[in-house]
């Protein structure tokens, strides 16, 4: 495929508002997790939340927008100077020629539950503030970051779980190479709700602690929220920009919610990608994994890792860091991946003590500062949708 | 822009049981017969497998296989691309209602049948294709934007997709706030290179200005108001006798433009 640039980017995780936090907490080994603290929760679980969501309502002239999910996509828009960046590249393109693809697997599904809370003890009807089209329909929130940005292209939700906002990325790039768009904003945004809380925790996946992916005890997930933003273009603004040179997407036909032991899925979707961008396996020199911190996750993602990679290209996950923000994992790990590229970072893992010891793959602990050229990122969704993006410096 | 060319579609809805029959109702062949109401069978599905699948599901895999059927390709050839506005909203109510009761009990099963790629997991499941799918959502405009992201398979990687097409009716209290008052799965096949004679010709645009389907008579005001009937316009241009464009409501107040060619 053709190089597509990531130009700018900007991010609001529980690692903190904006890139420079989030690579100092990658940096400084500090994690944004914490024990639940949602009022009313009652589940013994960590999460992973961002500061600040509840604060700001979104702007006045959106407000019909306002539920938390559109809060926390206003919050990632405002950081960075995205949205100067974006002010140039729709005086550059013209607005209708900038495509805006956006992951999530609720959207403003905690909207909806506030709206049951309040249901009419007689009628059973809904409070007359609940509007569906501007919370609780999943296209919501990609509906919000386009008249935000005052854009008129092609505009769409990608929702497929825990996938949604890495496909947004081989959605941007098939309707770039279409002409549809000439540049795209891609994104995730994914808020706490009950309805992922409590549904993970039905299917026992929910960790004790913070999330602790590849490590020997590990016991299932912890649950974050994010916003994620970046901007994809044919050119890049200086040598050595970092561009989505591959993707590759698969399905598992298997489960589900399980993955599939043979892990066929997840090597596909990276073969692809790397062939998608006419790459060899060692020229990629690190591995974000979807890692999410379930014994089954994590064993069959290294299995799958070192089939393709050997033991030789280091892997690591970063949700120890951010948990597991679904919706938004793709993008808030891109964005990890262009800032260690950025950097020349492998950020190793956090709350790992001990490697699982039936792994095969070369699983990085500690952080390591070297040159990188290509890396990859995974991300694996409920429905068996798995999806791998293929990042690189381009001279 | 280059053209895509439908070969084959899959429907469900009322008084449209099968494609043969909607054809000739969209042509004014046969009278319209909204109140019968066929529903999915999938006797291409295992019985053990075919109980496990949500009624939604059901609907969206009835018009999918009907497709691929029509087409003489494998499914392991075809990227599905799904697309509804409301999903599963039997099963979005019944986790609301879970999570905001007393016990907060959630049943695990509902839990993963809950996302939107629902369908398209099934569908792989069902059919052991490893093809990639995504999942899509674009408000009243989710059948246009399926289509793009199908156009954009076809052109941009030579890859046959799928478009399914599919949304129901909510339940109470959501129909309250939402109006879809028919059921409606729609599923084309659209491909590159036709392996046979395609049904028609399209050419996709994207264009200032709002725009609304115009839906041919024989559409009640009631299957109207499905997000998915917006394919129906579209195919009673497609299977008419001459080329015609056909616009399409898009989203942020912009319109689509399908310049239909029949081929048959």
């Amino acid at each position: 495929m053709r190089p597509l640039f990531v130009t700018h980017y900007a991010t609001a995780n529980p690692l903190g508002l904006g890139r420079g936090a989030t690579l100092a907490g990658l940096r400084e080994r500090r994690g944004g997790l914490r024990p639940m603290d949602l009022d009313g929760v009652a589940l013994d679980t960590w999460i992973g939340r961002v500061s600040g969501v509840e604060d700001e309502p979104v702007v006045p002239r959106l407000a019909e927008f306002d539920c938390r999910n559109n809060r926390l996509a206003q919050l990632g828009l405002r950081q960075d100077g995205f949205e100067a960046a974006l002010a140039q590249a729709r005086a550059r393109y013209g607005p209708e020629r900038i495509a805006v693809l956006i992951g999530t697997s609720t959207s403003g599904m905690e909207h909806c539950e506030r709206a049951y809370r309040q249901r009419d003890p007689a009628s059973g009807a809904l409070p007359g503030w609940f509007k569906e089209r501007y919370s609780f329909n999943l296209f919501s929130v990609a509906d919000f970051v386009q008249r935000y940005l005052e854009l008129s292209g092609p505009a769409a939700v990608v929702s497929t779980a825990c996938s949604s906002s890495a496909k947004v990325f081989a959605s941007a790039a098939r309707m770039i190479e279409a002409g549809y768009a000439d540049a795209a904003v891609v994104g995730g945004v994914d808020s706490l709700c009950l309805t992922t809380l409590y549904g993970f925790d039905s299917l026992d996946l929910l960790s004790g602690e913070a999330c602790r992916p590849c490590d020997a005890a590990r016991d299932g997930i912890s649950i974050g929220e994010a916003a994620g933003f970046a901007l994809l273009e044919r050119h890049g603004r200086a040598p050595g920009g970092v561009a989505l040179v591959g993707y590759g997407e698969s399905s598992d036909a298997f489960h589900m919610s399980s993955p599939d032991p043979s892990g066929d899925g997840a090597y596909a979707a990276m073969r692809f990608a790397l062939q998608r961008a006419g790459i060899a396996p060692h020229e990629v020199h690190y591995v974000n994994m979807h890692g999410t911190g379930t014994p089954a996750n994590d064993r069959i993602e290294d299995r799958a890792i070192f089939r393709l990679f050997g033991a030789s290209v280091p892997c690591s996950s970063t949700k120890g860091w951010t948990g597991h923000t679904l919706g938004a994992a793709g993008i808030v790990e891109a964005i990890i991946c262009a800032l260690c590229l950025e950097a020349n970072l492998i950020p190793g893992s956090l709350n790992l003590d001990r490697v699982d010891p039936a792994f095969e793959s070369h699983v990085a602990a500690a952080p390591e500062t070297r040159n990188l050229r290509y890396v990859l990122s995974n991300s694996f969704g409920f429905g068996g949708s798995n999806c791998s993006l293929l990042f690189g410096r381009l001279a | 822009m280059s053209a895509v060319h439908l070969e084959s579609v899959g429907i469900l809805g009322p008084g449209l049981p099968d494609w043969a029959t909607a054809r000739r109702v969209l042509t004014g062949e046969l009278p319209p017969r909204p109140e019968d109401r066929p529903q999915p069978d999938l006797p291409q599905l295992p019985p053990n497998e075919r109980r496990r699948v949500p009624q939604f599901v059901r609907w969206a895999l009835a018009a999918a296989h009907e497709a691929l059927a029509g087409s003489r390709r494998a499914a392991g050839e075809v990227a599905m691309v799904f697309s509804s506005s409301s999903g599963d909203g039997e099963i979005a109510h019944r986790l609301c209602e879970a999570v905001t009761s007393g016990g907060r009990e959630v049943s695990p099963t509902m839990f993963h049948n809950s996302v939107h790629n629902a369908a398209p997991g099934y569908w792989s499941i069902s059919t052991g294709s490893q093809q990639r799918s995504i999942a899509l959502c674009g408000h009243d405009a989710s059948f246009a934007v399926g289509l793009l992201e199908a156009v954009g398979l076809v052109l941009a990687e030579q890859a046959p997709a799928l478009l399914v097409a599919c949304d129901l009716p909510f339940p109470e209290p959501l129909a309250a706030l939402r109006e879809i008052k028919a059921p409606l799965a729609v599923a084309l096949l659209l491909s590159s290179s036709p392996r046979e004679r395609a049904l028609a010709r399209w050419k996709v645009s994207l264009g200032a200005g709002p725009a609304s389907a115009r839906f041919p008579h024989m559409v009640s005001a009631a299957l109207a108001t499905n997000p998915a009937a917006q394919a129906l316009p579209l195919l009673a241009a497609s299977v008419g006798s001459a080329a015609q464009a056909v616009p399409l409501a898009y989203v942020g107040g912009r319109r689509m433009t399908v310049e239909t060619t029949p081929c048959r």
